[in-house]
């Protein structure tokens, strides 16, 4: 079942069915494989940002190291501007020209040796992004431009421990501009920086996108970004696809159980009779059978049920992803007509 | 500089770590050692007779003429002293080098490759690193005709740069995985420029650590080789004058200024680029500190 | 509402060779059975203040001046910094207990869960026959939801959120009349937060004990708490109940801080954080410290340090509330709750 791309836009970036296998231990001789993704389709649109949602465990940042070609997939393709993707030499270095990430940590994210303006100059000259010297010097202070940071040359001799959170990131988002890339991949870009600040880089990244035409995938376990800064969303949870559509949708109105849970689970104070209480006996339950099932990889079947409300006998068969409203679709049996019990 | 920085275990900015470093005894308690005899074994024969003439003088005890006294050839002690110095650093700073870039080589590059490269490389080592290593080097020596400086340096390295690389290795591994190398794959730098720009710079800690450990392994091997005897021909080093003393029957004899001079300044120069050592394990992990956090 | 934990005028440095104020001429007061919320961010030094106030401070941090008062229900006062070594012992845990940032990841790894929660019921009543002791470990653990067949697992066995359980049924132990948790959910899933949160509300319904939370999500803190103070640069900028807060925050940082979580079902609307970042608290800062990210800015904001004073239902530390000061009444848009962003740019110093 493949995620429907934006009818607006043609999609950058193709995702179709894929899989990401971890080998993580020995048992009897034999090889314990775990799916961390498992089937995983979606399209990158230029100038839209599609938020991908989900919390540990769900797959998430491994998509992203797959995207970024730091890791290989295990199985399923990937198209760039309708070709498959390259993944040696030459290929691999236009990918990487075009298709950028963002990551998490930006305490981690550059090297403590080097400063700013060696981690903005690097990609410049990989990519023969300027012609001379001095054009190379030029554009390493337009990139602190574009992030706002001020004053651009001494931004550029700082090394990464004189920089706060923030303008740590914003550098990073400078380095993944630099190829001029058509993809953007942010994975959780905001989670390790202070409240006070996400918003104004959240801001920035959607800036840029429509500035350069970015397709932008953005990570987070966040839904009140997610709906704010995306036009469509989809849920991971454990490894699979459960529910996918415009960003409104999914997350005012969702129909996947996971989904609802984690709408319902987020703190939000302006909205406090709205939250579904889930009884404590239930709480419990759910706990008991999540810390049972914790050590399987994989079961047969909707990975969801050991937690959700509303499973059935059918949900012991893996339920496949059904549409639920317009480019909106949810992994459940609850709307799969073919469930018929 | 907010107070991010500050608050909350260890402050990891190589500034701060350089402000560490200066600031602990240890270092220049060390470096003052290591100084003294580095400008001992380079000056110091400038200002001594020389050290193999032999005189009638016999085996005699400090004295005026002779600071240290002679030995049974009626050399003067001091002039050894010095001349033994300028042959156990010039080894050791040989095998510390060829060691250091040996174990650079193969630690680092299998690493970061990993894969077949790394397990080969890894296979590699652990095989010299389990070799007990002064047989080896006292059966490579007893083939060799020629025991120059360089021939003998060259065999005890064999045996030195196994146990660093293993380290190098482990830190290479830790060192791979950190958001700054991924992103640098990421934007499509080529291998050995990752290894050599991004990873090894912040590597030089500990290969600094690594640098002193291989000059005081060597020079403590060099001393055991040639106080078998087996040690090189051509010059004079500290445990080339333990030998001497020890062929010539100094313990029983009671000259003490003989072997006495040399085995302290064994144990004094490798206490002290010890102490160097530690002054870098503070700066690599402050939790190792003995005096309190300084901001 | 009597005060079980008072804290006064407490100012905390970091000794070195350029001090840092940590924490400055704090006043805050915990209220017996209430949830007091903490709010702030990296650096406000909220966890400083915790750590004062239980003495775990560690050099170079110092308490340079302030009182810790802890009251009994009898009404006998204990002074907390005055408390010397065996009377301290007995008085941690048993009257104020404390839950880490990253507790559950303090749990000792080679030891069974049973085992790290009769160690604390051994260091504080020791008289238990074990009988007596194993019943209550086990009765600890259905406590905080955890099935009492988890008493012979080990940390690594259980999951994040069972494990931040256990944390709290070890803190709970002796039942302290007084909880300090300092950001116990930021490492959990949004989901086993929620059942964490939800347990800690019921513990206190049964047990009544009082809570300082600790934690920079000020969107879970107005869902949870009585009153929330919030910090910044050290200093309470403002306290007030949650509901007041929410309705009307008067502080510019708080009012920047709330505009900072969207809520999820909100109208799509152009959002701001607060741009710039802390002022390093290593240099003296004159006049208000949040002064240069204000947009209400006045010249004598940059002067003056604004004291902590009482607004109708709220304590505020903002020259802009006092028009004698400010030389102008309150700005409507502050009086609104609105907050727009003085700087576009990050200005890197």
């Amino acid at each position: 079942m493949t995620e429907v791309a934006s009818r607006n836009g043609i999609a950058t970036l193709e995702v179709r069915d894929l899989v990401r296998d971890f080998v993580v231990g020995r048992e009897r001789g034999r090889r314990q494989i775990l799916r961390a993704v498992d089937g995983v389709s979606f399209d990158l649109v230029a100038g839209q940002t599609l938020a991908l949602v989900g919390e540990s465990g769900s797959g998430k940042s491994t998509v992203a190291s797959v995207l970024a070609q730091l890791i290989r997939p295990t199985s399923g393709t990937i198209r760039l501007g309708g070709k498959l993707i390259g993944t040696r030499g030459r290929a691999l270095r236009r990918y990487r020209e075009e298709v950028q990430i963002v990551f998490q940590d930006p305490f981690a994210s550059l090297n403590p040796f080097h400063t700013v303006d060696h981690h903005l100059r690097r990609p410049l000259r990989i990519h023969h992004r300027a012609g001379s010297k001095s054009e190379e010097d030029e554009q390493v202070l337009q990139l602190l431009e574009r992030v706002n940071l001020f004053p651009v040359k001494r931004v550029a001799g700082k090394h990464p421990h004189e920089l706060s959170g923030g303008q740590r990131q914003r550098v990073a988002i400078a380095r993944a501009l630099a190829p001029r890339p058509s993809v953007l991949l942010a994975d959780e870009p905001v989670s390790m920086l202070d409240v006070s600040i996400r918003l104004e880089i959240l801001n920035l990244i959607d800036q840029l996108k429509t500035e350069d035409n970015l397709a932008v995938l953005y990570i987070t376990h966040d839904l009140a970004t997610a709906r704010h800064f995306s036009s469509r969303v989809i849920v991971m949870y454990r490894g699979e696809v459960v529910e996918s559509g415009p960003a409104d949708e999914v997350i005012l109105a969702p129909k996947h159980p996971y989904t609802q849970l984690l709408a319902s689970a987020a703190p939000d104070p302006r909205r406090p009779e709205r939250r579904t209480q889930l009884p404590e006996r239930t709480t419990q339950l759910l706990e008991r059978r999540t810390q049972l099932l914790e050590g399987t990889t994989r079961g047969e079947g909707c990975r969801f049920a050991e937690r959700c409300p509303s499973a059935m006998p059918v949900c012991a068969t893996r339920p496949s992803l059904v549409d639920v409203g317009t480019a909106h679709q949810a992994r459940c049996w609850l709307y799969d007509g073919a469930a018929g019990e | 500089m907010s107070i991010n920085a500050v608050s909350v275990a260890e402050v990891t900015s190589p500034a701060a770590r350089a402000r560490r470093f200066r600031g602990s005894p240890k270092l220049w308690i060390g470096l003052g050692i290591v100084g003294f005899f580095v400008l001992l074994g380079v000056i110091g024969p400038l200002f001594t007779e020389e050290p193999n003439a032999i005189s009638d003088a016999g085996l005699t005890g400090p004295s005026a003429g002779h600071w240290l006294g002679t030995t049974q050839s009626g050399q003067d002690v001091l002039a050894q002293l010095i001349a033994g110095t300028h042959g156990s650093l010039e080894i050791g700073l040989i095998i510390g080098v060829l060691a250091t870039v040996l174990s650079i080589l193969v630690g680092v590059t299998g690493g970061y490759l990993g894969g077949r490269v790394d397990e080969s490389f890894s296979l590699f080592t652990n095989v010299v690193l389990v070799i007990p290593g002064l047989p080896l080097v006292i059966i490579v020596t007893d083939y060799i005709e020629d025991r120059g400086v360089v021939t003998v340096a060259l065999t005890i390295t064999i045996t030195s740069w196994a146990a660093s690389a293993r380290v190098l290795r482990a830190q290479t591994l830790s060192l791979r995985e950190r958001d700054y190398v991924r992103a640098a794959r990421a934007s499509g730098e080529r291998t050995w420029r990752i290894i050599l720009v991004e990873i090894l710079p912040n590597l030089l800690p500990v290969i600094a650590s690594q640098f002193i450990f291989a000059i005081i392994f060597g020079i403590l091997s060099e001393a055991g080789l040639s106080f078998l005897g087996l040690g090189g021909t051509d010059h004079l080093s500290w445990g080339v004058m333990l030998h001497f003393s020890w062929t010539a029957q100094a313990l029983a004899l009671g000259a003490w200024w003989w072997f006495v001079p040399p085995g302290l300044a064994i144990a004094v120069f490798g206490a002290g680029l010890s102490l160097i050592n530690f002054s870098f394990d503070e700066v690599i992990n402050p939790r190792l500190r003995t005096k309190g956090v300084r901001a | 509402m009597t005060a079980v934990l008072s804290v006064r005028d407490l100012t905390v440095d970091y000794a070195g060779a350029h001090p840092v104020h940590a924490v400055s001429e704090v006043d805050l007061e915990l209220h017996r059975g209430e949830l007091l919320g903490l709010a702030g961010e990296s650096g406000c030094g909220k966890s400083t203040l915790a750590y004062a106030m239980t003495r775990l401070l560690r050099p170079p941090a110092e308490v340079r001046s302030g009182t810790v008062t802890f009251r009994e229900p009898g009404g006998d006062e204990i002074d907390v910094f005055g408390l010397g070594g065996e009377e301290l012992r007995r008085f941690r845990w048993k009257r104020v207990a404390m839950v880490f940032q990253g507790a559950m990841n303090a749990l000792n790894p080679v030891i069974s869960v049973r085992s790290q929660l009769e160690d604390v019921l051994d260091a504080h009543e020791p008289g238990l026959s074990k009988q007596e002791r194993r019943r209550r470990c086990a009765e600890l653990l259905e406590l905080v939801g955890v099935d009492r067949r988890r008493l012979t697992s080990y940390p690594h066995e259980l999951s994040g959120g069972m494990r931040q359980r256990v944390t709290i049924a070890m803190a709970l132990a002796l039942r302290p009349p007084v909880m300090i948790m300092d950001e116990p959910t930021t490492a959990l899933d949004v989901v086993v937060q929620r059942d964490i949160l939800n347990e800690i509300t019921r513990l206190r319904t049964e047990l009544g004990f009082a809570v300082l939370f600790i934690t920079h999500d000020l969107s879970l803190l107005l869902e949870i708490s009585d009153r929330i103070a919030i910090m910044y640069a050290g200093r309470i900028v403002e306290q007030a109940s949650a509901r007041e807060l929410l309705e009307r925050p008067r502080h510019p940082y708080s009012v920047g801080l709330l505009s900072s979580f969207p809520s999820i079902a909100g109208p799509r609307r152009e959002m701001h954080g607060i741009p710039g970042h802390p002022p390093d608290l290593g240099e003296p800062i004159a006049g208000c410290p949040f002064a240069p990210r204000c947009p209400y800015r006045r010249p004598v904001c940059d002067e003056l340090l604004p004291p902590l004073t009482p607004r109708d239902a709220a304590l505020v530390a903002c020259h802009a509330h006092e028009p004698s000061t400010y030389g102008v009444p309150a700005p409507d848009a502050l009086l609104r709750g609105e907050f727009h962003p003085v700087a576009e740019a990050e200005v890197v110093s």
